[in-house]
């Protein structure tokens, strides 16, 4: 029997070999391993014992490569991976196949009416502004908790602090009009998606490996929403178009209802469709960071040339300024979603030697930025808006400093590239730190105007 | 002797349809029988007879339908459909023109094949 135990391990990493085929679907496995084991059942018969009649089977099943490659010419479709979002129901019998997209719609719905009541009841804009984030984020959570099914101790760690954001946000005497109100609203945000992060990972924020998954599910989700976006501006265009055309006024139907809830909507729609596609479709975002790494080191040259013959940073005006910071956000993003795309084990290459071309432009350009801020400070004396804009180019500066420091190493040998891609998910929640400190502390500092 | 493998490529639809026109049968055993026919001659690669089954369940010449096997596996049965023995009778009347010109020139030039064919 252990002669035969043997036998059943080999089958099974055939079985493992030819299913990394993408072109030879699961079933197709099955049938070709009971082909297999028809052919080693009758090597034996014939007096081959359980080694020889297994290396007989697999010689006469042919070189894998073709026979994948005649499986890819019959059903080419498959190279297209196809997403599945509902599971056929022959193969996972144990949950209904169509809760997730009840679960999904009824969070979407749920989201879309919190909003539209938020509408409804908020008169206050700015006040509605500061809220709307808390009004989404609950469904986008609760998503994660039934698809992660939380422990009790994840669900209070996700309660407490939004609890005491939205507290925070709505106790706030924030004067009308006033900066911090403002700030407050911009770094809200940033604060619920560390939650939303939180959720994703269900609980184990201290894995690296997490962290840089729900880097991945932002990059996607980012693209996934757009794309829903496009497609439902199309969709509206076209019918406000035609409902113009026989006479009838559709736009307060679109402005009260279908945005407010589309909106929200399509937010949890496109994380179950990121979660959905995980293993299915090649990322996007990874891909789309080839193009744009280089084309955006053309771009940080071609502005840090203009800058420099323009006369000098010290003139920048305010929205400049932020123009700039948008800018170094975006560096970051491409330089993060190209890092969770790369091999870690693949050698240092050209594109690797790009990247640190683009972080070391980005520095030139957050150092402009630096003194620009710095001078404005020491004119002007301080405002809620400079020391926020000046704490996230510090935090952006230290995070592209290291980052820099790490590739050099990389790129000479020294580090492994786990390193650098340690650094940037170590790092990622000084921003979810520095957000909470001009939520909670600079409205109180700075007397709430 | 090994078979040319155009050769075998040409004729593996309508062997497969015909065996199954004699009834239903699963992978193995329709490969079985194309070496019991041929005398052991015609060795297919078995993996390439899959995707040629999915051929013809595609073109709609065969069905399958999972059963499970004496062992209590998974198995694939394929059974020919009307369109499929439509095909077959059309291959048929193909392969028996082809076969009857063929055997004339067997006839008419007898010899010269055995000297080539060591370089197909």
């Amino acid at each position: 029997m252990a002669a035969h135990a043997e036998l059943e391990a080999q089958i099974d990493r055939w079985r493992g070999y030819v299913q990394r085929n993408r072109a030879i679907s699961p079933s197709d496995v099955d049938e070709l391993e009971d082909h297999l084991r028809g052919q080693i059942a009758d090597r034996q018969a014939t007096g081959l014992d359980d080694e020889e009649a297994f290396l007989v089977a697999i010689k006469r099943m042919g070189n894998l490569d073709a026979v994948s490659r005649e499986f890819a010419r019959e059903h080419s479709e498959r190279l297209w991976k196809q997403l599945v979002l509902v599971p056929d129901g022959s193969d996972t019998a144990n949950a209904p196949p169509w809760r997730e997209l009840a679960v999904v719609l009824t969070l979407g719905v749920g989201a879309g009416v919190a909003v539209k009541a938020g509408l409804a009841w908020i008169d206050d804009g700015s006040a509605l502004m500061r809220n709307v984030g808390l009004l989404v984020f609950p469904f986008l959570a609760a998503y994660f908790a039934w698809k992660r099914r939380f422990t009790r101790a994840v669900g209070v760690a996700l309660i407490v602090p939004f609890a005491a954001l939205a507290v925070v946000l709505n106790v706030y005497p924030f004067a009308p009009g006033g900066a911090t109100a403002m700030l407050a609203a911009l770094h809200a945000p940033v604060i619920l998606w560390v939650l939303t992060g939180l959720a994703y990972v269900g609980g184990r924020w201290r894995s690296d490996s997490r962290r840089m998954d729900f880097v991945r599910f932002t990059g996607e989700l980012a693209i996934y929403y757009t794309l829903l976006a496009l497609g439902g501006a199309v969709l509206i265009a076209l019918t406000l178009a035609t409902l113009r055309g026989i006479g009838t006024d559709f736009q307060p139907v679109l402005e009260g209802w279908i945005l407010p809830f589309a909106v929200p909507g399509a937010l949890v729609v496109a994380t179950w469709l990121v979660e959905a596609k995980q293993q299915v479709v090649e990322n996007m975002a990874p891909v789309l960071t080839r193009v744009f790494t280089p084309l955006t080191v053309a771009m940080l040259l071609v502005l840090l040339a203009v800058l420099a013959t323009a006369g000098g940073f010290t003139g920048m005006d305010r929205n400049l300024l932020i123009l700039m910071d948008a800018i170094l956000v975006l560096v970051l993003c491409l330089l993060l979603y190209s890092m969770s795309a790369r091999d870690p084990l693949a050698r240092p290459g050209l594109f690797d030697a790009l990247q640190l071309a683009l972080v070391i432009a980005a520095l030139a350009l957050d150092a402009a930025m630096l003194t620009a801020m710095l001078t404005r400070i020491a004119e002007f004396g301080y405002s809620p808006n400079k020391i926020a804009a000046l704490g996230l180019n510090l935090i952006l500066l230290v995070h592209l400093l290291r980052a820099a420091w790490l590739t050099v190493g990389f790129l000479r040998g020294r580090l492994p590239f786990a390193e650098l891609e340690r650094w940037q998910t170590r790092y990622l929640p000084v921003y979810g730190a520095w957000a909470t400190v001009v939520v909670v502390v600079f409205p109180p500092v700075f007397g709430f105007i | 002797m090994r078979i040319d493998k155009d050769l075998v490529a040409a004729s593996a639809t309508p062997l497969v349809l015909g065996i199954l026109s004699d009834g239903d049968l699963y992978g193995y055993a329709i490969l079985k029988r194309v070496s019991e026919l041929s005398g052991g001659g015609m060795e297919w690669t078995d993996g390439m007879l899959y995707p040629l089954l999915h051929r013809l369940e595609r073109l709609g010449y065969v069905s399958s339908l999972w059963g499970t096997s004496e062992a209590g596996r998974r198995r694939k049965h394929y059974t020919i459909t009307p369109a499929g023995r439509n095909a077959l009778a059309d291959r048929q009347q193909q392969w028996t023109v082809v076969s009857d010109a063929l055997r004339q020139v067997w006839q008419t030039a007898q010899g010269p094949a055995a000297a080539t064919e060591g370089w197909a």
